[in-house]
């Protein structure tokens, strides 16, 4: 059986830690640094930085932060936000994340995934998906943090991210982003089903019962929070002990 | 961090992290004339780490695209992780997660490698797409399941260690093994 990945998602707004809702209406948490060595201590399996603004400017500014966290966190990152070329994803590989994750700019030039996957292979690339549904069943991508409509489609998008070189699928219900209502198990059960590379939710996760589900009844391979772990609704040993209880694999952390 | 031959030659202990597509890193090593150093640091008995594609390098060659040269410092080939697990349902590829670390025999212990500090079962972190399968069993150190089917997580011969996990993002599990590496 496959372990779950419980994966602490920090979306990073300049210096600070933020949460919204639905993407939007960003708050103000905290250090993104220590959080981030918090949910390390706690056992998370993976981090995930999102620069919130990078997309809008065009760049992404994690590269500091990304530097600090080498010294004393020892799981794997991916960054997300702003990533638009090789370059770009050099620097930020550069800086010690072992991921990059891309949307924007995979949007508007497909052939990124297949570029950075040539150079440091397709398990570095994360396709970063925002989806939202407009019809039962359907769900379009958007970009720049929920905001722009692109006309995809998101399961045909995800079909062709995969088969451009992605080696891993961020999917974010926007519908559900920050709410706590849980993930929207119709739309990562319909993406996992899809395609061969491991997905990751991202959107909703209210209680640690929402993890379980997500992985039993949509097949998800990773599970992203923030919203629980920020506000100290749940430690990730917690929520660890309950998916496991649960009967979900998980890696066994001492 | 060094991509020079001779700065290579002279150290103490070295580590070969690797990320990428196998025969890109080894075109890359060639064009800095670096595979005949690290070739020289197992006659010279030098403590050699492959990390990840780094532990695939070690091996005689690899299927990855093309089939392509390796390192030859532990006799095996390189292949790709099965698509389908055993119980026959098609399997997540690349490996991505934790997985636990058994001994590669049953009831062997990890005494005198750089896996002694750890426990079987202790896990740690895996991304990759392509497995090592060493010629001679003695040289698999650790195994980790994934599909139902045993896969290598650590392979040893002498003073050269390859692990296909990466130590430096395993929490606590991979800096034991790199404080090992690093003890005298």
């Amino acid at each position: 059986m496959r372990n779950v990945r419980l994966i602490a998602r920090l979306d990073i707004k300049g210096p600070n830690l933020i949460k919204g809702i639905h993407l939007e209406g960003l708050r103000i948490i905290g250090s993104p640094a220590e959080h981030a060595l918090r949910y390390y201590k706690q056992g998370v399996d993976e981090l995930l930085y999102m620069d919130n603004v990078a997309s809008l400017y065009g760049r992404n500014h994690l590269g500091d932060l990304l530097r600090l966290a080498a010294n004393n966190i020892f799981v794997p990152m991916t960054v997300g936000g702003g990533i638009r070329s090789v370059d770009d994803a050099t620097l930020i590989l550069r800086a010690g994340a072992d991921k990059v994750a891309i949307n924007t700019a995979a949007v508007s030039n497909p052939k990124l995934i297949t570029d950075i996957a040539c150079r440091f292979g397709s398990q570095c690339v994360v396709l970063s998906i925002e989806a939202k549904q407009i019809a039962p069943q359907r769900w379009e991508v958007y970009t720049d943090n929920g905001r722009e409509r692109t006309g995809l489609d998101v399961i045909d998008w995800v079909k062709h991210g995969t088969s451009m070189g992605a080696g891993e699928i961020l999917l974010t219900s926007v519908d559900r982003e920050g709410t706590r209502k849980g993930f929207d198990i119709d739309l990562v059960r319909t993406v996992t089903a899809e395609v061969s590379v491991p997905v990751i939710a991202s959107g909703g996760m209210g209680r640690a019962e929402d993890c379980v589900v997500v992985a039993r009844d949509g097949d998800a391979d990773a599970v992203a929070m923030a919203d629980i772990l920020h506000y100290k609704r749940a430690t990730i040993g917690e929520i660890r002990a309950h998916a496991k209880a649960a009967g979900l694999g998980v890696r066994d952390y001492e | 961090m060094t991509s020079e031959p001779d700065v290579v030659l002279v150290a103490k202990r070295v580590v070969l992290p690797g990320v990428g597509a196998f025969a890109n890193a080894m075109q890359a090593l060639q064009e800095r004339n670096l595979v005949p150093a690290i070739q020289a640091l197992a006659k010279q008995g030098t403590p050699l780490l492959g990390i990840c594609l780094g532990m695939q390098l070690l091996l005689d060659e690899s299927e990855e695209f093309v089939v392509t040269r390796g390192l030859g410092l532990i006799p095996g080939r390189v292949v790709p992780l099965a698509m389908q697990a055993t119980s026959g349902a098609s399997q997540k590829v690349p490996h991505i997660g934790w997985s636990g670390l058994v001994p590669a025999e049953e009831g062997a212990d990890w005494q005198g490698t750089l896996l002694q500090d750890n426990g079987s079962g202790e896990a740690a972190y895996f991304l990759h797409s392509f497995m090592a399968v060493p010629a001679d069993p003695r040289h698999r150190l650790a195994d980790c399941i994934y599909g139902g089917r045993r896969v290598s997580a650590a392979i040893a011969r002498d003073h050269i260690t390859g692990c296909q996990f990466h130590p430096e993002k395993s929490g606590e599990v991979g800096l034991r093994i790199l404080r090992r590496f690093c003890a005298d």
